[in-house]
């Protein structure tokens, strides 16, 4: 098999590409599920638990289904059953508007019985059983030791907060039924995920379920399968023998689809004068929300000579975690960052010194050194928290590592028709990471023709199988079976083009939709001509993965600049530099976008983002846009995105670009101001009491 | 830009509290408003043709959108927004926050962006509306969109349609804009993905482009 395209050479493949459906973005005529509107098509809402802990005592539908317009109404739960979170389902409504179906939900009359409630994760870890934690391998003396005989010690604790997927198009469907057969458009980062759940939870066979996504509005980890709200929507469509559309509204969204876990580390560590981590005791809680589960790497990346770490994940009245981009991976390397920057300053080491000394990875050392070259590491704050202005700069480093690699599973249809049209055929989603602008320009690469003679299919189940988008494994997964695809396509127009021009397929090669000899360009056929000489044959191949075109395991180094105002506690964000390794980059340019999109949520975690939950109510107090912050324009620093090559084999990077940027932004306020603010994120208020 | 929007956003916040009140007077209101409101349109009247005909307590709104006048069927309290996507199909405008936090649903009114989730349809009779439809009609791209396509200012494209009108505003009213000038134009604006500063690229690419003519 040919490996990936010669960056040299090509024309599309390795190089900056614009998205294929850029246009249809800018425009708004992309079509997303939220956009679907079908002839009768009916609006569903839901009815969410007001209560964090609370059996239902009385559940009487009878009034709602009686109010105008209302076609269905569905329980999703029943009397005596028990609510764990602000925000679970309880029913749904399908009426002929979207108002009419929320005046009937209104008319749900549902009587609770309220139970106690545990809904942050710090008080329930204080009561929690910890005997599930793992024992330590250590005897506790050796700790102790290796703690009095360390040349620098930190004893602290450190916080992430949990932070709400808050995708911009919210969880939900919408639902056709013709007989037995379910049409399901969804807003989904897994759309055979959604195919087989769908069939599964409506009792019909997979053959029956069809669903369909041209586009989708963000999912970061949370949009895999049906959900509640989807198996909801489909069963209100067959009750009401009608389409349904049931799209989350934001509180729905952003209480009940997933989020991303918290995470505290209680942590006693010691580094030696010569800059060795020589030891790490560290408890370490959080919560996976109405689930138990719940675990990260500590400390990260480094080798700690001695290392004794207790894990608990807590259970708590909120909604369940859902992956969210790089699932536990900036937690543990800012919960990780923070301590180890301490430790270096402690030892009046250099922070990017003190890393390396306790790393192996080569690859990553090469990325602090170059990280530090563009940023200036040699011009950071040497005297942190002793300038008396009221601006201060400060620079920090984090370093994040990823799986990424591809498997099987992705079937690709190339298909050249004798018109010149070319159709290159997968099953897979496209989250916005430029999925359906490589599905088109590989296979544009390898039959040597514009890119817009290529039209890319995705995102239906009908098109063949594809695996849900998930440990940006997509690329890697699904670009090695295009580019089979494409290399089969091109040997069937090769084998027809020898034939044209009487010589073997082996000497032949395309570009500038041309098929020519290699040796004498002179001798070539018109792409289009040589489709018509296709007739009735259009040239129809597949593809399947291939292993030796993708690669997993990434390395990334990130620097961050901000100034803080220590008259306000504001932090300005003022450079990022990513240093990203992704294996071989199809896509430059979306592969550079997914980095700043990275680092911007990274942003977002360091300085803005966090849930918030009331233990007095159980609720949740900013299930909103308005109190749930995100950092918008104002906040952009200048971010400057590296694609640090490494090997020719593809390997992904929308999660990895995510993982260092919040232990940066974290250990540049301190290196601005001198003020160590553990507990992410680092709003103004606690910036004032750190200062106070 | 974001001033006006503010503005819009302080007028537009007791929404909530009208919806209240509207939900408590549907129940009478609802046999006079079906007989008394009949829709407008160009078809022959002959009672109800479907659902939407027949809801109670709907009243004819009269929408001009995109130069085109629009007869509609509305309750009093149907947003601007759900309006324009559900009734008339312009989905352009994204539904996001609902509540003036995110900007997705920016159009212009009387040429003005505004946050189409807090304006009430009824209250929108008698203006011009704009959506980013109107922008492209014949699906050829301005050169802003196809900056924005170019810097690849885009990644799930659900918040794009929302920050082209707001950068589109932007350089109507000030051809020469500078990267404050666009980051405050984008304040009513959020991205979850990250864009924004791709956006920021594309919206001066095109004004330099341009050379100060819109």
């Amino acid at each position: 098999m040919a490996g990936w395209n010669d960056r040299k050479t090509s024309k599309y493949v390795g190089q900056k590409v614009t998205r294929v459906d850029g246009p249809a973005k800018a425009t708004g005529r992309a079509k997303y599920t939220f956009d679907i509107v079908l002839p009768g098509m009916l609006y569903g809402v839901m009815l969410r638990s007001p209560h964090a802990s609370a059996k239902i005592t009385k559940l009487d539908t009878s009034a709602a289904e009686k109010m105008p317009g209302v076609k269905a109404v569905v329980t999703i739960a029943g009397v005596n059953s028990t609510l764990r979170y602000h925000g679970q389902e309880i029913a749904a409504v399908a009426a002929v508007t979207e108002e009419l179906a929320k005046d009937a939900v209104r008319a749900i009359v549902v009587e609770y019985e309220k139970q106690p409630h545990s809904v942050r994760t710090e008080m329930a870890a204080k009561i929690a059983d910890r005997k599930d934690a793992q024992p330590s391998m250590i005897p506790e003396g050796e700790v102790a030791d290796a703690l009095k005989s360390a040349a620098a010690t930190i004893e602290a604790t450190y916080s992430v907060p949990i932070r709400l997927h808050t995708s911009l198009e919210s969880h939900g469907s919408v639902c056709k039924w013709d007989g037995d057969a379910l049409t399901t458009w969804c807003s989904t980062q897994a759309v055979h995920g959604v195919k087989e759940g769908m069939a599964a939870n409506q009792g019909i066979a997979q053959d029956k379920s069809h669903v369909i996504c041209e586009y989708m509005g963000g999912g970061f980890g949370s949009k895999f399968g049906p959900g509640v709200e989807g198996s909801v929507c489909a069963t209100l469509a067959k009750k009401a023998g009608a389409p349904v559309k049931l799209m989350c509204d934001r509180a729905g969204e952003q209480l009940a689809t997933g989020n991303g876990p918290d995470g505290f580390a209680e942590v006693k560590a010691g580094a030696s004068a010569d800059g060795k981590l020589t030891v790490v005791k560290a408890n370490l809680f959080g919560t996976g929300g109405n689930s138990s589960r719940w675990g990260l790497e500590y400390p990260y990346i480094y080798h700690a000579e001695k290392r004794d770490v207790s894990m608990t994940g807590v259970r708590v009245n909120c909604g369940s975690q859902a992956a969210l981009r790089a699932p536990m991976h900036p937690q543990a390397c800012a919960l990780t960052e923070m301590m180890i920057d301490e430790l270096a300053y402690k030892l009046n080491m250099d922070p990017v010194e003190f890393r390396l000394k306790n790393q192996s990875s080569q690859l990553r050392e090469a990325q602090f050194r170059m990280g530090a070259q563009m940023i200036g590491w040699d011009k950071r704050n040497m005297s942190p928290g002793k300038s008396k202005a009221r601006f201060v700069r400060g620079m920090g480093v984090a370093t994040g590592k990823w799986g990424g690699g591809g498997g099987p599973g992705s079937q690709v249809q190339v298909v050249v028709n004798s018109d010149g049209t070319v159709l290159s055929k997968v099953g897979t989603q496209d989250l916005g990471t430029g999925t359906r602008t490589y599905v088109a320009s590989i296979v544009a690469e390898d039959l040597g023709i514009d890119i817009d003679r290529v039209k890319a299919m995705i995102g239906d189940s009908a098109l063949g199988y594809s695996g849900g988008s998930g440990g940006s494994t997509t690329t890697a997964s699904l670009a090695p079976a295009v580019k089979t695809a494409a290399q089969a396509a091109r040997a069937q127009l090769f084998a027809k083009a020898a034939e044209m021009l009487s010589t073997t397929p082996d000497s032949l090669d395309a570009r500038d939709n041309k098929v020519f000899v290699a040796a004498d360009p002179s001798k070539s056929v018109k792409f289009t001509e040589l489709c018509a000489r296709l007739g009735a044959q259009p040239i129809v191949a597949n593809g399947q993965f291939d292993g030796s075109l993708q690669q997993g395991g990434v390395a990334g180094v990130q620097f961050a600049e901000v100034e803080v105002d220590m008259w306000t506690g504001h932090v300005q964000p003022i450079k990022v530099v990513a240093v990203q390794d992704c294996g071989y980059a199809i896509n430059r340019l979306a592969a550079e976008s997914q980095l700043i999109g990275g680092v911007i949520q990274g942003i977002a975690m360091a300085l803005f983002e966090g849930r918030k939950m009331d233990e007095h109510t159980g609720r949740c107090l900013n299930p909103d846009m308005e109190n749930y912050k995100l950092p918008g324009p104002m906040e952009m620093p200048e971010i400057i995105p590296v694609i640090y090559d490494t090997h020719d084999k593809v390997a992904g990077i929308g999660e990895p670009a995510v993982i260092p940027t919040a232990g940066a932004v974290a250990n540049a306020v301190y290196n601005a101001s001198g003020l160590r603010i553990r507990h992410l994120p680092i709003v103004p208020k606690r910036m004032m009491e750190a200062m106070a | 830009m974001a001033d006006e929007i503010r503005e819009e956003t302080k007028k537009g916040l007791s929404r909530r509290q009208f919806l209240r009140g509207v939900g408590a007077a549907a129940a009478t209101a609802t046999v006079v408003g079906a007989v008394a409101f009949r829709p407008k349109t160009d078809e022959p009247k002959q009672g109800p043709k479907t659902d939407l005909d027949a809801i109670p307590g709907a009243v004819p709104v009269s929408l001009k959108v995109n130069g085109k006048t629009h007869q509609l069927n509305l309750e009093p309290r149907v947003t601007l927004l759900d309006a324009l996507r559900e009734r008339l199909q312009l989905t352009g405008a994204k539904k996001i926050c609902d509540m003036g936090n995110c900007g997705g649903c920016t159009v212009y009114m009387d040429g003005k962006p505004i946050y189409a989730c807090l304006k009430l349809a009824v209250d929108s009779q008698g203006h011009d509306i704009e959506t980013i439809e109107s922008l492209a009609p014949e699906g050829k791209m301005t050169p802003l969109q196809q900056a924005f396509v170019d810097h690849d200012a885009l990644q799930c494209g659900f918040c794009t349609p929302g920050f082209v009108m707001s950068v589109n505003h932007l350089l109507k009213t000030n051809p020469n804009p500078t990267l404050d000038d666009v980051k405050q134009a984008c304040c009513g604006n959020i991205c979850r993905c990250g864009t924004y500063t791709r956006i920021f690229e594309a919206a001066l690419a095109a004004a330099k482009a341009r050379k100060g003519a819109f």
